[in-house]
């Protein structure tokens, strides 16, 4: 497969693995959080543990957008395919998720409800025009990924004249989900461990640009390298943060050259500011609310908003509360480190957000990397 | 079926199965001596009872059952119908069986176009002939519109196997090698890109394939050396391996880098984010086999049509948490797990 394949190529792996071998300082730990659950997944997909200096240890961030949205809104989500007029798109990661009461939009779907697994959202576009008396409703997720795509849907929807398509917008920001990782509280039991650095996101990145994060890295004398998805990406980022670190340095560096900028995609960005604005507050799953991290429809484009179209209630639900979802996200422990892991939440009955989705740092480990558990457990 | 009706009574260019087709009247004698009788004909049917009554030769029979609910029915390198042969007869082949029989039964939704499936019948028929594996008895059942897709279809099987060649899925045990016939996800990637909200072109077509031939070359040549054969369909290689591994008490070490996989295959899974190692096949064997007999078995595969691009993919390892490892082309390693939920609905 040209052009993936090249990013893939083991030997060169091992070439870079040598390299961080030898870069890293033996006297010293190097802790790096990648903060996307692509990266997430590359790492273990790929056995890159494998691969690192035991002193060289990668902490999973929250950025998988499934993680982390927030039980209640996929309870309203739920609450909304079941009214008899609505036909629900989604795309098909969020159709397990679980809601609460082991609620889901699958359990939702063998219920009777009308909910359609969609690729793009022009296949959502495609039911309302086809379908003129349902009320179709994108539910629509993502970082700033996935928001560009949203705000064409939305457009296109105005400019055919559709009256019957809304958004249910639950897409959030990346750089206010860094911020609270950095700002967490640094006491008692949720004392953080010290990130060294970020591999900063690969496709988020191509849209806002690899500049976005010059704000953090000075404020908070922490390297940024921004890495592609391919595993190959992901070892080269590590070897640029460990000579960062090394090197006192704490700038932004572009991996990803063949993809993203400093000033990142304008023309998607000016898409997304047209339909968009920010909201007060977003909550996310294992983070609590977090200020000014999600988005709305504005004013002008209020017709395509399904939460102003339907009356839709705020629902607020709590994780379970054994569930250390939050302070895995943040760093602070592993999903091993957590009692319901394994035992009562695996990938098939998740509990926790981190489980959800393949991207997440619970069900990353436990699909991929759980063998290395029970090997310490031998050693040890 | 039974019916030695023949004058043409059914509209195969234009017409369409009704619930009357399905009521066990005329229409229905019509409907099974047109499109069935005329697709499978054989001595056995022609007797038009309802069941098949055959000699068989020393050794253990062997049974199997399998229902076929493809979406689409037709699909780039087959259909429902060569599918629903295939597979029955696979199954009965991977237990080192010679295929003797198949039955077919049909559940037919209210609607659905004679063309079609005469389509399917013939394409059935086909099938079973070139496979040397005659349908011999069956059944059909017509429902309202909406309680079936189309047409379901479920065989049977029969066959026998050599009363010394015992295979079964306890029998792996560490040290002993993992075959593979050939590229792995065809079938799946093939089925999923004529579904009609993703649709892609693709020069893939489906590998469906009766491969008891090629398990008669390779108990030819070893059978003392074969110990678990195993087709892996829905859920792939890794759903195959890891309900082997559970059954035998063992693990199993693979390397990504000996897995064939075409790049048109890896390339449609990397779009539509699936893991070639749990899409569906119709035309492969996994076979686990004694260490002193792999090459000999692997030469055997290559030397067939079927096993053209066989591959030596892994071991059986110790192992009591029956993990199924793979050392990927990092050289790091992974799990191969069992899948979460669905990866594709409805493809075999």
């Amino acid at each position: 497969m040209k052009y993936v394949d090249e990013y893939r190529d083991g030997k060169v792996a091992r070439q870079i693995a040598a390299a961080i071998a030898e870069a890293a300082d033996p006297a010293r730990l190097y802790h790096f959080m990648e903060f996307c659950g692509g990266h997430t997944h590359a790492i273990s997909r790929y056995g890159l543990e494998d691969l690192l200096p035991p002193n060289v240890r990668m902490v999973h961030g929250p950025g998988c957008p499934v993680c982390v949205l927030p039980i209640g809104r996929i309870d309203m989500a739920i609450r909304l395919a079941q009214r008899p007029e609505v036909t629900l798109c989604t795309y098909g990661d969020l159709m397990r998720v679980p809601g609460s009461h082991g609620a889901s939009l699958l359990r939702a779907k063998a219920a009777g409800a009308d909910i359609r697994m969609v690729y793009s959202t022009l296949d959502a576009i495609a039911i309302a025009e086809a379908e003129p008396a349902r009320e179709v409703v994108f539910f629509a997720i993502g970082f700033e990924t996935t928001t560009p795509p949203t705000a064409l849907a939305v457009k296109l929807a105005r400019a055919k004249g559709l009256t019957n398509f809304t958004v249910f917008c639950n897409h959030v920001l990346t750089p206010p989900a860094i911020r609270g990782i950095l700002e967490a509280p640094q006491t008692g039991d949720a004392a953080a461990v010290a990130l060294d650095g970020f591999v900063g996101p690969a496709h988020v990145s191509a849209v806002i640009g690899s500049d976005a994060f010059a704000g953090f890295a000075q404020e908070f004398a922490k390297p940024v390298v921004v890495a592609g998805f391919e595993p190959l990406d992901v070892i080269q980022a590590i070897l640029m943060l460990i000579r960062q670190v090394n090197d006192g340095r704490h700038q932004v560096e572009n991996q990803y050259i063949r993809a993203v900028t400093g000033e990142g995609n304008r023309r998607a960005q000016a898409e997304v500011a047209e339909v968009f604005e920010l909201r007060d507050s977003f909550e996310w799953r294992g983070f609590g609310a977090v200020p000014a991290s999600g988005l709305k429809l504005r004013e002008s484009y209020a017709a395509f908003d399904a939460e102003r179209r339907f009356t839709m209630p705020e629902i607020s639900a709590a994780d379970n509360p054994a569930c250390e979802c939050g302070t895995i996200l943040r760093g602070i422990k592993r999903p091993t480190d957590c009692k319901l892991f394994g035992t009562l939440c695996t990938p098939e009955t998740p509990m926790g957000s981190c489980m959800v989705s393949s991207e997440g740092a619970c069900a990353a480990h436990w699909t991929y990397g759980r063998f290395r558990d029970h090997a310490r457990r031998a050693v040890a | 079926m039974s019916s030695t009706i023949r004058r043409r009574r059914l509209d195969l260019k234009s017409g369409r199965v009704d619930l009357s087709h399905g009521a066990g009247g005329r229409a229905m004698a019509h409907l099974i001596d047109e499109i069935f009788h005329a697709a499978f004909d054989n001595a056995l049917l022609r007797a038009g009872n309802d069941q098949a009554a055959f000699a068989i030769d020393g050794g253990r029979m062997v049974m199997t059952t399998d229902g076929y609910v493809v979406s689409p029915l037709f699909f780039p390198g087959g259909d429902i119908g060569s599918l629903a042969v295939h597979g029955t007869i696979n199954d009965v082949a991977m237990a080192g069986a010679t295929p003797l029989y198949l039955s077919a039964g049909f559940i037919i939704e209210e609607g659905f176009a004679f063309a079609d499936l005469k389509r399917i019948a013939d394409s059935m028929g086909a099938a079973s002939r070139a496979a040397g594996v005659p349908i011999v008895t069956g059944d059909t059942k017509v429902v309202e519109r909406g309680k079936a897709d189309g047409v379901f279809i479920t065989t049977t099987g029969v066959g026998v196997a050599p009363a010394d060649l015992v295979l079964s899925s306890e029998l792996a045990r560490p040290g002993d090698k993992v075959l593979l016939s050939g590229y792995i996800g065809d079938h799946g990637v093939a089925v999923m890109s004529q579904r009609q909200n993703l649709a892609f072109e693709t020069s893939i077509v489906s590998d469906s394939a009766a491969l008891h031939d090629l398990v008669a070359a390779m108990v030819a040549v070893a059978p003392q050396g074969l110990r678990v054969m195993r087709d892996p369909t829905r859920g792939g290689l890794a759903a195959t391996l890891n309900e082997l591994a559970q059954q035998s008490g063992v693990g199993f070490r693979l390397d990504e880098d000996a897995v064939p996989i075409r790049p048109e295959v890896a390339a449609a899974c990397e779009l539509l984010g699936l893991d070639p190692l749990y899409v569906a096949n119709e035309g492969k064997l996994i076979a686990i086999v004694a260490p002193e007999a792999a090459e000999t078995l692997l030469a055997a595969m290559r030397a067939h049509p079927l096993g053209r691009d066989a591959a030596l993919i892994g071991e059986v390892i110790a192992d009591d948490h029956h993990f199924v490892q793979m050392t990927t082309s990092f050289g790091g390693g992974r799990i191969v797990d069992w899948l979460s939920g669905e990866q594709l609905p409805r493809i075999c």
